[in-house]
């Protein structure tokens, strides 16, 4: 009896604008000027804001913080291409993803100052709060998904995290429970190349991130995650199978974290120089820029007028977040559970944490 | 509701023929079938998930026949994934469904810790109280036969531990009823444990939808010399040995404790500032145990402590594993002899 093949598959890479700028006009979404504007306009708020918290940092005026340097395409792209009304379950490092679905600056400022009432997302913003355990967030993504099938609702759930998330048991449970149940969930890996000091190829052997979704008969996909364009046409396309009923993708965004781990961290300790270099060539806002400019859309003065409105609206965040009173003490109480115990009354008397 | 207060009919706690034949009667198991069932009925939210739910068995007969009412799409049988499964349903909840989480044994929900202790259980809080996550997660203690170490152990003291859950352990048909009927309407994750061996007890069980209410301890015999306490399956035990020390002229105060947490602080003070003996009978291990909260409920409070006339007792498991030997098991699990001696020792070192 011969050995036969039974199935194979390939793993797919998509780049549109490559690191020069050029695009590939048969591959380009069909985006309006506004729009691509508007993903513009996203990355330099999520860079200005990046670059603000790591100066506050430095002041000691938030707490630690981990910067997005090098992933706003990622974030920015992924984002912009979901609907109002899906649901996102972010990582910590999805700054840009907030920003991009217009989260209020202020509250992100106050949680990196360390205020749990900055992650209340205004009432009609389906984003949760950002998951500091490493990939736990995933299965609440398809949990939320498999919700949506139950009582037919047309949105989407969308969770993002890094290439160490995808070592953990839930990637794989969740990618197993989203193609078992044809869960309309996109599953966004931010293969930023390092988790904290291991390197991309110390987390799996497998070659891409991307072909793990087979295993679980899911399609999955790599995108340049530095081809903020190339990001939004993949999360539009997984968009647009999870609402046709078609179920969950894994996208693997193939980009670079430039900063440090957080600003608790110092990679200089693991990694060189020259290869940090080596990918500021290759940022997103580089050849972004150089894109718009080509099609005619951006100049000096709009990007100069973007800019400054961008600083504007951090400046104006930070004044507003340092401005919020500090929380109740009884708050910690009060927000535990829905109701309140009558031990946890008590407490709230005995501690003479209410005023 | 005839059983928040006393239960009218507590000979019915053990025994299981039927004294009042106005009384509608059904078993533990029935219960939470039928709680189940009416919530599913009256509110589209709700939903079943877990491993082997819509199998013919339905998990030990509890969730029998409702994949043929309510189809695939309400009762999720799923891949073997504890953790995964935890997540995914708190995923569901924070968008908006109310599911019931079926884990076949407790044994192995401490693989689903990170989920249950580090995000169901403080989203509200993370959330500025602006999340809630209402997912009950309904649990079983088994025990007998070749159980052993890894499928007999009574965990309710770990998830009493982290702020933001709470833990009720229905010891009767009604309650168990009841309850699962108030954790399903919760705004709150509930761990919703049962003990396998309640499953035939029978007792009055309303065919209506009512709820008890969580964090309410009841009071099922009143007596004025000790106090017990028991938790799940001890309940019926504490009743037998209260039966037996009546004969010889103690009179023991039943409280059934219902719910571990949020506990019912004002029923267990009272009770012993009424009795000034205490004794806690508990499916668990003793050390670090909730017995171990409820005596230190009772030195935390002056006029408790004042009350006390002796040393509190706790009728809890010793420090070992939990075994699988038949002859093992006899030694090490406690029954009502073991109530009654302790509830004599109280009296006798007062």
């Amino acid at each position: 009896m011969p050995l036969k093949i039974i199935k194979t598959f390939d793993v797919k890479f998509l780049q549109i604008i490559d690191e020069s700028g050029r695009a590939d006009a048969g591959l380009l979404p069909d985006l309006t000027t506004e729009e691509l504007l508007k993903i513009y306009r996203a990355m330099i708020l999520s860079r200005t804001f990046n670059r603000m918290a790591l100066a506050l940092q430095r002041e000691g005026r938030i707490g630690t913080y981990a910067s997005i340097l090098g992933q706003e395409g990622a974030e920015t792209g992924s984002a912009l291409a979901l609907e109002k009304g899906d649901w996102i379950f972010p990582s910590f490092r999805e700054t840009g993803v907030f920003i991009s679905r217009g989260y209020p600056l202020w509250r992100m400022l106050r949680y990196w100052r360390g205020d749990e009432r900055g992650m209340e997302a205004p009432a009609d913003m389906n984003i949760f709060p950002m998951s500091v355990p490493v990939g736990s967030q995933i299965t609440h993504a398809v949990g939320a998904a498999m919700a949506m099938n139950i009582k037919k609702d047309k949105n989407i759930a969308v969770t993002y995290f890094g290439d160490g998330g995808s070592s953990r048991g839930d990637f794989h449970e969740g990618l197993n429970f989203a193609g078992v149940f044809k869960a309309p969930v996109i599953f966004i890996c931010q293969n930023n190349q390092w988790a904290i000091s291991l390197p991309r190829n110390r987390q799996s052997a497998a070659e891409t991130i991307a072909q793990r979704a087979a295993g679980y008969g899911v399609p999955g996909i790599q995108v340049d995650g530095n081809d903020v364009v190339a990001v939004y046409a993949a999360t539009a396309r997984a968009a647009e199978r999870a609402r046709a009923g078609e179920g969950p993708t894994l996208i693997e965004c193939f980009t670079y974290r430039l900063d440090d781990h957080t600003t608790a961290d110092d990679s200089s300790r693991y990694r060189t120089d020259e290869d940090v270099a080596k990918w500021q060539k290759k940022e997103p806002l580089i050849r972004y820029k150089i894109f718009l400019e080509n099609k005619g859309i951006l100049n000096k003065e709009l990007d100069k007028e973007i800019t400054d409105e961008a600083e504007g609206l951090v400046k104006a965040a930070v004044t507003e977040a340092e401005a919020v009173a500090p929380p109740a003490p009884a708050d910690i109480i009060k927000y535990t559970s829905a109701t309140l115990s009558v031990r946890q009354k008590k407490d709230i008397k005995a501690l003479k944490w209410e005023k | 509701m005839p059983w928040t207060k006393i239960a009218a009919e507590r000979q019915n706690i053990t025994t299981t023929d039927s004294v009042n034949p106005d009384v509608r009667r059904g078993s533990y198991r029935d219960a939470i079938l039928e709680a189940t069932r009416s919530c599913m009925e009256t509110d589209e939210n709700v939903f079943v998930l877990g491993e082997g739910v819509d199998d013919v068995g339905g998990v030990f007969g509890t969730t029998q026949g409702l994949i043929d009412i309510f189809g695939p799409e309400r009762v999720i049988d799923s891949p073997l994934a504890e953790n995964g499964i935890t997540g995914v349903a708190m995923g569901a909840a924070l968008a908006g469904m109310r599911p019931l989480l079926v884990h076949m044994r407790v044994d192995f929900l401490p693989l689903s810790l990170d989920q249950i202790a580090n995000h169901a259980a403080k989203w509200s809080y993370m959330f500025g109280g602006n999340a809630s996550v209402p997912l009950t997660i309904r649990a079983i203690t088994g025990r007998g036969w070749g159980s052993a170490a890894q499928h007999s152990q009574s965990l309710q003291a770990i998830f009493a531990h982290f702020p933001g859950l709470k833990v009720v352990m229905p010891a009767t048909p009604y309650d168990a009823k009841g309850l699962l009927i108030s954790s399903l309407y919760d705004n709150n994750p509930v761990l919703y444990l049962e003990h396998r061996w309640l499953y035939d007890m029978t007792g009055p069980l309303p065919a209506e939808m009512y709820r008890v209410p969580i964090g309410k301890a009841n009071l099922i015999r009143e007596g004025k010399d000790v106090t017990i306490i028991a938790i799940s399956q001890m309940v019926g035990m504490a009743m037998e040995a209260a039966e037996d020390l009546g004969a010889d002229g103690i009179e023991c105060e039943v409280i059934d404790l219902r719910t571990i947490k949020p506990l019912d602080i004002e029923l267990i003070r009272s009770s012993v500032q009424k009795t000034g003996r205490l004794v806690v009978a508990d499916t668990a291990w003793k050390e670090f145990g909730v017995s171990a909260e409820i005596l230190a409920l009772a030195l935390e409070d002056r006029d408790t402590f004042n009350a006390l006339k002796g040393p509190a007792i706790r009728v809890a498991l010793p420090d070992v594993p939990t075994p699988a030997s038949h002859v093992l098991e006899e030694v090490f699990y406690h029954g009502p002899e073991d109530i009654i001696s302790a509830v004599k020792k109280a009296v006798e070192e007062a």
